[in-house]
């Protein structure tokens, strides 16, 4: 190359200097590549970079969307379990609450019952006893009359029945044993 | 690199190498000497332009949500401008700017590392041609999102009058002034166009040296042996600024549209 401009005598070049020839050709085909570059392919790229982050946010919110309907039916049976554990626990406590109820009525009427008897018994073995007191009563007085009629010779009945002698002294005797 | 086969084939190496070596004869027409339409170098100009665009085109013919290879290798990369340049300088705000940023960034790259891809070997950005319309594309572009963010003079408001005291100011604006909307095209520009051509002129200096010693005395083997595996050495720190000047001029384009756009000074 030396040589051959040394041959050809040419003028030496300034490298500072651009030649316009170059220039031109530069802009062009820089500017071709420009055109076709920004216009068709880095804002496709730039779309594409959208279209992953969007599918990336997409897949990240259905997944969050499925975490909390997770959570909001695990609260949900929580919940649900709770309120039936409480109403069990209630209902124990009722029937626990009847049960005792129920007990201390058969408790009452039984105990009432059993009173009822008792009286019923202790009634009747009054008067069963009042009967046999006043038979008694009776057949002392006369048993005791007739005695007392053979002891002394004559009939006393009358004068006994007369004076209440008898019954004054079964009184009184009566007074003593319950003493 | 017609111009180095020849003078390889030739057995003779032109030694130191020149600026002439960066200017290359014409293909269309061929050999022509000051001819620029179609030369080496607009060449790999249109193959840079015609890969990029076949690649991002094929591999996102038909973009699916779980990507292929091919996509994710197209996503990771236009992923990576717009989240670790974009978003992080300009924040949210900057996803829009993300396409430009990543066009810019592939373009440079790719235009970068035809230095040292076998066969090409220069890069165009070796002209400063390239980096300049990047450049004021990128002075343009921030320029314009200012404008349109703020209003014109509440802009250069912004931009010219930093929040100092009074008296210093007539010192400060003539500074802002001048970094701001004169340096920074500049600036861009030539970081991107030096470091290519000190890079290629490097790579030659080695390169073209190995022979240069090799003719002028056989005992000087061992030496050029050791120059040329200087040059592979070389490629491997050319590898790291192509990356590291793609990746800087990108940067610097979205830090300028951060700026115009911040509120502040």
């Amino acid at each position: 190359m030396y040589f051959l401009a040394a041959e050809g005598g040419e003028s030496t070049h300034n490298p500072i200097i651009p030649l316009w020839q170059e220039v031109v050709v530069g802009t062009v085909a820089f500017a071709v590549l420009c055109f076709v570059l920004m216009k068709f392919v880095f804002p496709r790229m730039e779309q594409t970079f959208q279209a992953r982050v969007d599918a990336i946010e997409g897949g990240i919110k259905r997944a969050e969307a499925a975490q909390a309907e997770a959570n909001q039916l695990l609260e949900q049976y929580r919940a649900q379990l709770a309120e039936a554990r409480t109403d069990a626990a209630k209902i124990r406590d009722d029937a626990r609450a009847d049960a005792e109820g129920i007990r201390q009525d058969v408790l009452a009427k039984a105990r009432e019952e059993s009173d009822r008897i008792i009286q019923a018994g202790k009634d009747q073995l009054a008067a069963e006893r009042a009967t046999i007191v006043r038979e008694l009563r009776s057949e002392v007085g006369a048993i005791a009359v007739d005695l007392a009629s053979k002891i002394v010779g004559e009939s006393l009945a009358d004068e006994a029945r007369r004076k209440g002698t008898v019954d004054r002294f079964l009184s009184g005797l009566e007074s003593t044993g319950a003493r | 690199m017609f111009g180095q086969a020849n003078v390889l084939a030739a057995g003779q190496a032109a030694f130191p190498p020149t600026v002439e070596d960066f200017y290359l004869p014409s293909i269309l027409p061929w050999g022509a000497h000051e001819s620029y339409w179609f030369t080496k170098i607009t060449a790999m100009v249109w193959i840079a332009v015609g890969v990029l665009i076949i690649f991002f085109l094929a591999s996102y013919r038909n973009p699916q949500l779980v990507p292929t290879k091919k996509q994710w290798f197209a996503e990771s990369i236009y992923g990576f401008v717009r989240n670790n340049i974009a978003v992080d300088m300009i924040g949210h705000a900057g996803v829009r700017f993300a396409p430009y940023f990543t066009t810019l960034f592939c373009f440079v790259l790719l235009t970068n590392a035809f230095a040292i891809i076998p066969f090409f070997q220069i890069s165009p950005n070796s002209h400063i041609a390239f980096p300049a319309i990047l450049a004021i594309i990128s002075y343009v572009l921030f320029n314009y999102i200012g404008i349109r963010q703020h209003g014109f003079v509440k802009y250069f408001k912004n931009s010219l009058i930093p929040p100092a005291p009074w008296y210093i100011l007539p010192l400060l604006i003539p500074i802002e002034l001048f970094s701001t909307f004169i340096v920074r095209p500049f600036s861009l520009a030539v970081r991107l166009f030096a470091n290519m051509f000190a890079g290629h002129m490097l790579l030659l200096v080695f390169t073209l040296g190995g022979f240069a010693m090799l003719s002028a005395n056989a005992w000087l083997a061992p030496v050029s042996v050791l120059s040329w595996v200087m040059t592979i050495a070389l490629t491997f720190l050319e590898f790291l600024v192509i990356v590291l000047q793609a990746y800087v001029f990108t940067v610097l384009t979205a830090s300028y549209v951060q700026g115009a756009l911040a509120e502040e000074h």
